[in-house]
């Protein structure tokens, strides 16, 4: 399944991963690979199997309605490189929404 | 404007997300709490820390299942998660855990009436998934700073068929869902809070087209008049373009209720791509038989069900008995005042009259009711026993509201007992005929409406206390002579 260089940049923007023009051609070959592979599995004949959302047979566990966790702000705020006044601090981002 | 309502009809979708009163989050132990200092209620899981799983709460499967038996829909066994993939600093983990293709609720309806009558809106889904948290964009070098306490809160997401086709429609859908989602006590509903948002999809078309408009999807509406208000803008807005001959860009818009205008939010660089998928970190969750019924039978009376009753139980009319079911706390308050006055209707003209107006006043909810529910259904008696007249029970409602004291009390101490002796009244009224003997004559010869001025001296000289129909009645007598 072929890719355009375009697909290509907008997925690599989607997943926030900088790639560079010289690795543009190898990684288009080895995602193509991937969806190749994809397309194969996509012609095996399912119309008898059930869909499956997770390979294990179980039911999830579930927890009652508790609170469970303690302030814990200041051991979690020194794992952060920028914080202050109890918040921590990024790249100012806007997007029109908050 | 041109009036274009003839050619032109709306089509609105309602995606309506409602915060779940949990006290702990979606999937982790943190406390849910509104109001507390940045940071203070998120946990590893919240912060998407390496190594940490999702353990689902029970809770919000109960109160989905609560949501769906109220819009009469389908609960899904199994139901699944879904990673919605996006990035923003307010959420960690770099997508949120959301419901794509098995939702728990799905294939509902709900009745709504409006001015024009009722109709039925189907509701399409309604799914669970987790709250980001908050940026805050001012007064940090140049920085935002994160706040992740809303992080992992639990929502459901109300989903509406296009069904709607006017912005009286949406807001009495909007309202609808509010008062169920009350009565279920699943959310406090809370727009200015933030507890219930809104946002509304809306194209226009010519009446009588089969495909849909191209359309937008407004956000940031916060009350239910901004709904309106909003709705009824976007479409006047895209009928001008239309007519104009522009197209109508897909986009999202923002409501800015300060001048009544919707705008576009600043387009992204490519359009949003959530590429979605199973998430690995949850199993399928199948809600086993039991389960359900056990939860169906915590359901309450659901607000239509007590407007039936209150017509049947209290002779009310549909109009009151509506107006009194749509809040469950007004409704509690109509059955404890009733419990002490006994006169369902007086009950019910004097919450939505009296009570509410002064309510309305001071901005306070039922709740907070200066007159409490027993004090007001002893002032009601004391107006069915003939204590005290309907004028007379308005100003001593006043002073009970300011006062907190209690009718009987101020009936005392003010000296407000009506006067019901009928040679009492008929002294009083003697006294105001010799006193007007010019409009006695004029009464005697034929100037009827004269009447309503000795009713008027009478009540005047017993400072309202006389009850009126005794007076009616003797002075009718008298004059008559």
């Amino acid at each position: 399944m072929a890719l355009s260089d375009q697909e290509l940049k907008e997925i690599a923007y989607l997943a926030r991963i900088n790639v560079s023009e010289d690795s543009l051609s190898s990684l288009k070959k080895e995602l193509e690979d991937i969806l190749d592979l994809f397309q194969q599995l996509n012609e095996a004949d399912t119309s008898e199997v059930n869909a499956m959302s997770h390979p294990l047979d179980l039911s999830q566990p579930t927890r009652k309605d508790e609170v469970t966790e303690e302030n814990l702000r200041e051991e979690l705020l020194k794992n952060a490189p920028s914080v202050k006044s109890g918040l921590f601090l990024v790249p100012k981002v806007i997007d029109g929404e908050n | 404007m041109k009036n274009y309502s003839e050619e032109w009809e709306a089509v609105i979708g309602l995606e309506i997300h409602v915060q779940l009163s949990t006290k702990s989050k979606l999937f982790s132990g943190a406390s849910t709490d509104f109001g507390a200092l940045p940071n203070t209620q998120a946990c590893n899981i919240d912060l998407a820390m390496p190594g940490v799983l999702p353990v689902l709460n029970e809770e919000v499967l109960k109160m989905a299942i609560k949501l769906g038996k109220a819009l009469n829909a389908e609960i899904n066994s199994p139901t699944s998660f879904a990673r919605k993939n996006y990035f923003y600093p307010d959420s960690p983990k770099g997508y949120q855990i959301s419901q794509m293709d098995k939702p728990i609720v799905e294939n509902g309806y709900l009745d709504i009436e409006t001015e024009k009558g009722g109709k039925r809106i189907g509701v399409t889904r309604a799914h669970l998934e987790e709250d980001a948290g908050k940026s805050l964009h001012d007064d940090f070098e140049g920085q935002s700073g994160i706040d992740l306490n809303r992080a992992g809160t639990p929502l459901l997401e109300i989903v509406s068929e296009p069904e709607i086709s006017t912005p009286e429609e949406a807001v009495a859908y909007l309202k609808s869902i509010h008062s169920i989602i009350r009565y279920l006590e699943i959310s406090d509903g809370n727009m200015a809070e933030g507890s219930m948002r809104c946002d509304a999809n809306v194209s226009v078309r010519k009446i009588g087209d089969e495909t849909l408009g191209t359309r937008t999807e407004t956000k940031n509406v916060n009350s239910f008049r901004f709904v309106e208000k909003a709705i009824q803008y976007e479409i006047e807005r895209q009928i001008n373009e239309l007519e104009s001959g522009n197209k109508i860009t897909q986009e999202t818009r923002l409501y800015d209720s300060q001048v009544n205008t919707t705008r576009p939010m600043r387009s992204k660089e490519f359009a949003n791509d959530y590429r979605y998928f199973p998430e690995p970190d949850l199993l399928p969750i199948t809600l086993k038989k039991e389960f359900i019924e056990e939860v169906m039978a915590t359901m309450p009376e659901m607000p239509n069900q007590k407007r039936e009753r209150f017509v049947s139980q209290f002779s009310l009319s549909e109009y009151d008995a509506g107006l009194l079911a749509a809040e469950k706390d007004l409704a509690d308050f109509f059955e404890e005042v009733t419990k002490v006055s006994t006169s369902p209707k007086l009950s019910a003209n004097w919450i939505m009259g009296e009570l509410s107006a002064e309510l309305n006043n001071e901005n306070l909810t039922i709740k907070e009711s200066k007159v409490s529910s027993d004090k007001l259904g002893q002032l009601i008696s004391r107006i069915e026993d003939g204590t005290i007249s309907g004028k007379i029970a308005k100003d001593i409602f006043e002073k009970m509201w300011s006062s907190g004291k209690e009718v009987d009390e101020i009936i005392q101490s003010e000296g407000l007992k009506q006067v019901t002796d009928d040679k009492e009244i008929e002294s009083m009224i003697d006294e105001v005929i010799q006193g007007n003997p010019e409009q006695l004559e004029q009464y005697r010869s034929g100037k009827d409406r004269l009447f309503g001025f000795f009713v008027g001296q009478v009540m005047k000289a017993s400072q309202g206390k006389a009850n009126p129909k005794q007076v009616n009645d003797i002075l009718k007598s008298k004059l008559e002579k």
